[in-house]
């Protein structure tokens, strides 16, 4: 049943473009798409390790950063008489540095943030974001601060000169798009279900009993930052070279807050709670206007939602939908579960 | 003990302060391989004080404690669990959100080689499948099998503490510190408890019990060590120091003269 429901979902996904001709309905779930995958990102740490990064947008904007001026070159002075200048490089290796890039930064929040959690850590990672905010607003000469960075070139693959693919077109892009959420979403779902996920979920349960059972706590609390900020990075990468224009508005509290709303109404800790929220409140406001519903009303309605997924589905809608399906098959297959819920034998 | 084997765990002159108490003050006690050692005192005699010590989770003021002529004191709990002592702790303390497997599960870190790369490769199946049957194992030996499926949340009071007890065995202690695991259990359960003890000091296991079950504490312990006001006042076996004038005076009071 799982396995038809995952295999239809796919299906859909992979076939949407073909019969989907509005290029604005495209637009709409590249960008959801996009932001599903840095709320996916935020999952890991909020979801796994319990830690709430405040400032996950930073990994984010640090990835379109990156990638756009690896791909753009620069030619900046560090001090008045020396300069570093870099060629316009291809954009496949300007998205790998800016997923390495957002990675390392990631390792070092988590290194900095080694002793301190909840509130504490929120802070660490709010300050991160602004102090790259504030970055990218002042260096102009890197990165032109308010008057953004401009055509930035859009993916290409393949040999230059003999076969060359752009992604310029939506559905290009909604497939690279789709293509890297997929490689996300294995990417955590094993890491969730191996002996480092295990080490994450018992920091977040109960930090001391961990310890006590030989879990060196700040590696794992490390190693998830590390991963979490590298796939923030993808998907400012991405964006990036998907919107063609990078200013530092990429660095707004309210896309971190966007991804927090996604992973906790979705349900944080569950591998399916980022996109199930993330479709919900990606699409919601083109969905209501679809209707023809006025723009006041689709932002009240917005919030209202939020509220109500909040209240009353307080673990998340993906959580409360899977225990109503046990439920039901428990009422279904009483016998079936007793009888599997006996241990093997060794 | 028959005869007496060798020092595995060793305070010397332990000493604990929170601000200007000294909850320990030269604490010196020694346990053997083997052996079902006690802490007893009257509450804030500093038993958990020195517990949380031994394992790394306080920092001493003074003196040192060593295992096996380790030096432990300065090292980290996870470093100290890697050493092989694990300890419980007095306030029920499981992993409240996960089922009783995954647990388990948790407490086998150690156990378990596997690093996040392979793992992201998918090549851990193999250790998976071996580490949830030992998993099974564990959770036999300890009478929870049953309940493997469930959240810990949801177990009655006396199947916590044995969660706890399987959570801090799959960590395959040499020497396990028990923090007050009857507190709070009938009587019914504390005698299934006791035996549970010599079943896992049949495993080859040394064990440091905190306890103010007396009955408990003098039914399974070899040896004993008495604390009051953060010192040794009396060690030795159970029959003398339920007649050992000082502990006397300790829980009960000077006698009127």
């Amino acid at each position: 049943m799982k396995r038809t429901l995952t295999l239809a979902f796919l299906a859909l996904l992979l076939s949407l473009p073909l019969w989907m001709s509005s290029l604005y309905v495209l637009h709409i779930l590249i960008m959801t798409g996009i932001f599903i995958i840095a709320a996916m990102s935020l999952n890991l740490l909020l979801g796994y390790t319990g830690q709430l990064s405040l400032g996950h947008v930073a990994f984010f904007g640090i990835g379109a950063y990156t990638s756009s001026l690896v791909s753009l070159g620069f030619d900046v002075h560090l001090l008045p008489d020396w300069r570093v200048a870099l060629a316009p490089k291809p954009v496949w290796l300007g998205m790998l540095l800016g997923v390495l890039l957002a990675a390392g930064c990631g390792w070092v929040i988590g290194r900095i943030a080694f002793k301190v959690r909840g509130a504490y850590f929120v802070i660490v990672s709010v300050s991160f974001a602004e102090v790259v905010r504030l970055i990218a607003l002042n260096w102009l000469e890197l990165t032109q601060g308010p008057m953004a960075l401009n055509n930035i070139p859009v993916l290409r693959l393949g040999i230059p000169d003999w076969f060359e693919f752009a992604f310029l077109r939506k559905p290009a892009n909604y497939y690279l798009v789709l293509t890297v959420a997929i490689l996300a979403y294995l990417l955590i779902q094993r890491l969730v279900h191996s002996r480092a996920g295990r080490a994450m979920v018992a920091l977040r349960e109960n930090e001391a009993l961990a310890a006590s059972v030989g879990i060196d706590v700040t590696r794992y609390l490390v190693l998830a930052t590390f991963v979490s900020a590298g796939i923030a990075g993808a998907a400012g990468a991405l964006y990036a070279h998907y919107v063609r224009i990078v200013d530092p508005e990429v660095f707004s509290f309210i896309y971190t807050v966007t991804m927090v709303i996604m992973v906790v109404t979705g349900g944080k800790g569950t591998l399916l709670g980022p996109i199930v929220g993330g479709l919900l409140f990606g699409l919601l406001p083109e969905i209501l206007r679809a209707f023809g519903i006025p723009p006041e009303i689709q932002w009240v309605s917005y919030g209202v939602l939020m509220i109500l997924v909040v209240s009353f589905l307080p673990a998340g809608i993906v959580p409360a939908l899977a225990g109503w399906w046990q439920q039901r098959g428990d009422a279904a297959a009483q016998p079936a579960v007793a009888a599997s819920s006996r241990p093997p034998q060794p | 003990m028959s005869q007496p084997s060798a020092i595995e765990l060793s305070l010397d002159r332990l000493t604990i302060r929170f601000g200007g108490l000294t909850a320990v003050d030269g604490l010196s006690f020694q346990v053997r391989q083997g052996e079902i050692a006690s802490l007893i005192g009257p509450n804030g005699a500093g038993k958990t004080s020195a517990f949380n010590a031994i394992t790394g989770y306080i920092a001493p003021a003074a003196g040192s404690v060593s295992w096996r002529g380790k030096r432990l004191d300065g090292l980290k709990p996870h470093q100290i669990a890697e050493l092989g002592v694990v300890r419980t702790f007095q306030k029920t303390s499981v992993f409240a959100g996960l089922s009783v497997l995954d647990n388990v599960l948790i407490g086998l870190h150690l156990r378990s080689k596997q690093q996040p790369l392979a793992a992201l490769l998918g090549r851990v199946a193999a250790e998976e499948a071996a580490l949830a049957t030992e998993a099974h194992g564990i959770l036999q030996f300890i009478g929870l099998a049953a309940r493997l499926g469930q959240l810990a949340s949801s177990l009655p009071y006396g199947e916590l503490r044995l969660l706890e007890v399987a959570i801090a065995l799959a960590a395959k202690p040499k020497l396990l510190l028990l923090d007050e695991p009857v507190c709070g259990l009938n009587p019914a359960e504390t005698a299934s408890f006791m035996q549970l003890i010599d079943r896992i000091r049949a495993l080859g296991m040394t064990i440091l019990l905190v306890e103010h079950d007396m009955k408990m504490v003098m039914g399974v312990s070899d040896r004993i060590v008495c604390l009051n006001e953060g010192r040794v006042i009396a060690e030795g076996a159970p029959a003398d120091i339920q007649k050992h004038p000082e502990v006397v005076r300790a829980y009960l009071g000077r006698p009127r003269t």
